[in-house]
């Protein structure tokens, strides 16, 4: 212990302090601060480029998932829109044939009224025609028979009852 | 198959041949140049002391280098010549305040086997220790018979010694290494280039591995500047010391005081009231245990950075007197086998003493990081038991 104590040197502890405090100050402002805040940058900057990577990575991710989502939905909405044209073709062709068919029923109903009255009017036309035609003989042989009036007109008026129509 | 394989056991054979006759080589050129210095330290212990033994044989002659190594010295000497006694290194300026300034070149010592005089008053290098005493114009240094300590008085010695060169040159080379990695992160986007960038892991790992686990993520950065800064320059300065300039900077107490001093202060200094109330009033335990305790406690404050101080002291001073130990015996075997031994043997240790300069400098940062850790936390261990 005393020869330690001995060795003790009080110029050199001086100067060993004066040079060493000097050091530690002048390499805490040029060298320390700037290598640690470098060092600690340049981590920094490492770490937040591997986040941002594994960001970007989840939004490539997302927006694949989105993509394969938008893809379905829109196959989605293809496939009901063609299913509905489908369906609205069938629906058309349907109610046109429907209405087709109404309408032909309908102008068959007509026609078949049409005809009737036609017949009506004919069967009329035919009776007039009739009833003229047997006046013009009942004329003619009226005239020819004017001795026998009465008798003549009872025969008329009894053939004509013969002739009733329908 | 064959005849690929003869060349290539041919050429195995050669360089385990050769390997033995690379090592004496190198040994003999370490030899030649460790025993001038050896020598010429004995013959000028023995010009300069007179009344001393001189040194003669090897033993004594290494023993006294070592001891001279681990000390302090006031001139930067690489290497001598034992021959002609010439120096290869250069003088360094002393500083003494004794009763005014004195300033000159520690050249006027020329190497301790001169006394050197300063507006009126005459100084001389005690050979023992290496400092400076105020002696008479004949240098006459008179030493206490009990303790062996010069009875002279010791001026206050402001001297740029070795060491003072060595942690002025460490501090240097610190300062342009991790400035100009600061700068170049600022000119290279956020990545490091030149030579700094060998240390960026390193503050790192000083960040991550020694500051946030041992002080918590609230309160590292205030503490991180000293960290840094201690465990580089206690790097720095220990790999100083296994390079040949001969430097033994962190194996000098004076030194490990100052950085164990630095941490008992900052952080006695930013300790919160928690840390004192464990230190004095010990929650968890019964009351009279506590006045116990606190004695203990408050000697803990005092004891973990001395401990600081003396392991690291320890290590390195005792690598160094090792190392050198070794390197020393190739000269006293002075035989082919012998030294080639204590080669390899401190070879090996030279290996050993770098990862030892790497792990002192850790545990340097690491103790200092969990005592300020300690000063700072916040839950009791109570509490902390729950997490």
């Amino acid at each position: 212990m005393d020869k330690l104590i001995y060795q003790f040197e009080f110029g050199l502890f001086f100067w060993q302090i004066l040079i060493f405090v000097g050091l530690i100050l002048l390499l805490k402002k040029f060298a320390w601060k700037p290598i640690l805040d470098a060092v600690n940058d340049r981590e920094q900057g490492i770490k937040d480029a591997l986040l941002s990577a594994e960001n970007a990575r989840q939004e490539m991710q997302n927006l694949q998932a989105d993509n394969q989502r938008i893809l379905n939905e829109a196959r989605a909405e293809r496939d009901a829109m063609l299913k509905e044209a489908r369906e609205m073709k069938e629906q058309m062709i349907a109610d046109s044939k429907n209405e087709a068919q109404a309408q032909g029923q309908k102008m068959i109903e007509q026609a078949k009224a049409a005809i009737e009255s036609e017949k009506n009017a004919a069967m009329a036309e035919l009776k007039s025609q009739v009833s003229t035609l047997s006046l013009s003989i009942a004329e003619k042989l009226l005239k020819e028979e004017l001795s026998n009036k009465e008798s003549q007109t009872k025969l008329v008026e009894k053939m004509l009852g013969d002739v009733k129509l329908n | 198959m064959v005849i690929s394989n003869k060349p290539l056991r041919f050429i195995l054979v050669a360089l385990v041949a050769c390997l033995p006759a690379m090592s004496f080589a190198n040994s003999e050129k370490d030899a030649a140049h460790v025993q001038t210095e050896v020598a010429h330290k004995a013959v000028s212990e023995g010009h300069h002391e007179g009344g001393h033994a001189e040194p003669t044989d090897v033993k004594s002659k290494i023993k006294a280098f070592i001891g001279h190594h681990v000390l302090d010295s006031h001139d930067f000497t690489l290497t001598q010549d034992d021959e002609t006694g010439k120096y290869y290194g250069f003088p360094l300026p002393v500083i003494i305040w004794d009763n005014g300034l004195h300033i000159f070149s520690s050249s006027k010592f020329n190497h301790g086997h001169a006394v050197a005089e300063s507006n009126g008053n005459f100084y001389a290098i005690n050979h023992h220790d290496g400092k400076i005493y105020r002696t008479d114009a004949t240098g006459e240094i008179t030493e206490d018979e009990k303790s062996g300590h010069p009875t002279n008085v010791r001026p206050l010695d402001f001297s740029i010694t070795k060491t003072v060169v060595s942690i002025f040159a460490a501090a240097l080379l610190m300062f342009w290494l991790f400035s100009s990695l600061a700068k170049s992160y600022a000119k290279n986007g956020g990545i490091a280039s030149g030579a700094g960038r060998i240390f960026e892991p390193l503050v790192v790992y000083i960040r991550d591995e020694v500051a946030i686990p041992n002080i918590g993520e609230k309160h590292y950065k205030k503490y991180m500047s000293y960290l840094l800064t201690i465990f580089f320059f206690v790097l720095f300065l220990n790999i100083f010391g296994l390079t040949p300039l001969g430097i033994n900077a962190t194996g000098n107490l004076t030194i490990t005081f100052s950085l164990a001093i630095l941490t008992f202060l900052i952080t006695n200094l930013t300790a919160n009231k928690n840390y004192w109330g464990h230190i004095f009033w010990m929650p968890g335990v019964p009351k009279p245990m506590r006045i116990i305790l606190a004695p203990i406690e408050l000697l803990g404050v005092f004891i973990k950075p001395f401990s600081l101080m003396i392991r690291l002291y320890a290590n390195i001073f005792a690598g160094h007197i090792v190392l050198m130990s070794i390197i020393g015996l190739m000269f006293i075997f002075k035989s082919w086998i012998g030294s080639s031994l204590s080669f390899g043997l401190s070879f090996v240790l030279s290996i050993l003493e770098i990862l030892v300069a790497f792990l002192q400098a850790y545990i340097f940062t690491m103790l200092s990081a969990l005592y300020f850790g300690s000063a700072v936390e916040e839950h009791h261990h109570e509490e902390g038991a729950h997490h």
